[in-house]
């Protein structure tokens, strides 16, 4: 690390000393910093992501879409429908309550609240996986402790459903719509209030045409986020429901295990090739919108 | 800055009781779960057999030393990157890292571990009779898997740059820079004396990113095969539903403890250097 440190800040100084040169100028030593990185990248990341792009469109030596197809059909294409209807289902909620949440603790005179519930949430955005699925089944499982104090189970209720693994990825996703938004809601300005209210605009007017929009990429941002954490949880189902809820990620944990059929690998391979696609849909509709946030927000 | 007072409106209060509740009932159910057995009443069982429980700690110390290695490879390749960004002002280095570094993002840790699989089974399928085939039987040392090191990375990449890249946006890295160096520092003294120092926050936090990342995961372990800590609680849930559930209570604990300590950390050392360069002002 010093060594590419050193070598690469002669060269920055240089530009340093000389700023009409700094622009459209090559520098090679700040790439030469760079470049472990790029390197482990490279390999740890570029070298699987070909592999499994390789492997997903090749069908018996030769290259196709077979593997692609078969992974939109059946069992597979229900456990991706299962997948995306969780995470938007579960996003959706829990960035209209994260909101809340942030605004009720953003908005409130004591300091102790806001330091206590954004330390909660950084600890709780962070308590996913399987502790957090043994926390529930100990609480609201068949055997769990809420469950049977109640009598829960007679009116039907299940955590071993889609609103059972909804209410759990609950537990983390509101907090980081809270950590996400509430910096956000600190951006909005008491002028921008004050000056609606002189206006003689209502509190919800000021929310329609003034705090919304301004928070807007913001919150689309807080969803693609969320909605990327629970299209990709698998710890919490995993171990928690089993294969009652069908989701792609266990599917392809399945697939990869063998424990489906053998030589379902390829399958796999082009199950996962489906769920970068949707993340990069997802993903593509929040960029543009990034920029416009910052220009409010900044 | 004058801020607006609200009233205390209900709603307010509606928010955060339904919300404490929420949070609240499943720590206080996993409590009551562990500590009142059925047919044993009330006992701390489940808690004093952590330890002697089978596979614990070797399972424990093989997280930390996961999480411990990522932490540092992360931030070694992370570091020099950023700062060269802000040391340049390179436009476009400064975008194809963001590019690289918002990557892992796009591809889900399950579909990651399968395109690490196939990676790994060229090990005995192509390559066993080269020299490389003892590196992919290295890195797969079940004791200690360095693969799960490599794929941590990869997934801690964004937060760490993320936080990284903040932290040099709030301090002006290339004055500090320029003053240490006319004052006569040497590279490694302006580096490890002025910069860094001045990224504590940042480090902490990329730092505490990555290690609640790596304590806490489970996929691509148990679909590697390798036992670190998450993936013995789910074992260990076969026996033992009651020491499972005080295990994951105990690893909040550990999480929260993990941030109070970062966030101690970095406000006290933040006010000794801010007392000690008050202190050099009125000199």
């Amino acid at each position: 690390m010093t060594l590419t440190t050193t070598t690469s800040t002669p060269a920055a100084v240089t530009a340093v000393e000389r700023p009409t040169q700094r622009r459209g100028r090559r520098r090679p030593g700040a790439w030469l910093a760079a470049v472990p990185l790029l390197a482990f990248v490279a390999l740890a990341f570029g070298v699987p992501a070909v592999a499994m792009l390789n492997g997903a469109l090749s069908v018996d030596g030769s290259y196709g879409l077979g593997n692609m197809s078969q992974s939109v059909h059946g069992a597979y294409w229900t456990a991706l429908l299962g997948s995306v209807k969780l995470a938007a289902t579960t996003a959706a909620i829990a960035a209209v309550l994260g909101l809340l949440l942030a605004q009720a603790v953003v908005t409130s005179r004591g300091k102790a609240l806001r330091e206590a519930v954004l330390t909660a949430s950084g600890v709780l955005a962070n308590f996913g996986g399987v502790p957090l699925a043994f926390a529930f089944v100990a609480t609201l499982g068949n055997a769990g402790v809420i469950t049977t104090r109640l009598g829960l189970a007679q009116h039907g209720w299940s955590l071993y459903s889609f609103w059972g693994l909804a209410l759990t990825y609950l537990y983390f996703l509101i907090p980081l719509m809270v950590l996400t938004v509430a910096p956000a809601l600190d951006g909005l300005r008491p002028q921008w209030r004050e000056a609606a209210r002189s206006s003689g605009a209502s509190a919800w007017q000021y929310w329609r045409h003034v705090g919304v929009p301004v928070l807007l990429p913001t919150l689309l941002g807080g969803f693609v986020l969320l909605f990327g954490s629970a299209f990709a949880a698998y710890a919490t189902a995993a171990s928690m429901v089993g294969s009652s809820v069908p989701l792609v990620t266990m599917q392809i944990a399945d697939a990869l295990s063998g424990n489906v059929l053998v030589g379902q690998e390829n399958v796999a391979l082009a199950l996962s090739l489906d769920m970068v696609i949707v993340a990069l849909l997802v993903m593509a509709v929040h960029l543009p919108l990034q920029r416009r946030s910052a220009r409010w927000l900044a | 800055m004058a801020r607006l007072t609200y009233p205390l409106r209900p709603w307010r209060g509606a928010v955060l009781l339904i919300a404490g509740i929420y949070f609240l009932v499943p720590l206080l159910a996993s409590l009551v779960f562990t500590v009142d057995v059925p047919g044993q009443g009330l006992t701390l069982e489940s808690y004093t057999q952590i330890f002697s429980a089978d596979g614990f700690t070797a399972a424990l110390l093989r997280s930390v030393g996961l999480a411990l290695c990522t932490v540092a490879l992360a931030l070694l390749l992370t570091l020099p990157a950023a700062l060269a960004v802000r040391l340049s002002g390179s436009g476009r280095l400064r975008a194809v890292l963001e590019v690289v570094c918002t990557l892992p993002l796009v591809v889900p840790p399950v579909a990651l571990v399968a395109g690490l699989g196939t990676v790994l089974k060229w090990g005995p399928d192509h390559l066993a009779t080269t020299p490389l085939y003892q590196t992919f039987v290295a890195i797969q040392n079940p004791s200690f898997p360095l693969v799960l090191v490599f794929a941590y990375v990869v997934m801690a990449l964004p937060f760490v740059y993320r936080s990284l890249d903040a932290g040099l946006r709030a301090v002006d890295v290339r004055t500090l820079v320029e003053a240490a160096r006319d004052l006569g520092a040497s590279w490694p003294r302006a580096l490890f004396a002025v910069v860094l120092p001045n990224l504590r926050t940042a480090l902490l936090n990329a730092s505490f990113l990555a290690l609640a990342l790596v304590l806490g995961e489970f996929t691509v372990a148990s679909l590697l095969g390798f036992q670190p800590f998450a993936v013995w609680i789910v074992q260990a849930s076969g026996d033992n539903a009651q020491l499972s559930v005080a295990v994951s209570l105990l690893s909040l604990l550990l999480t929260w403890g993990l941030l109070l300590v970062v966030t101690g950390l970095a406000r006290t050392r933040g006010t000794r250097g801010a007392r000690k360069s008050r202190k050099k002002e009125a000199v």
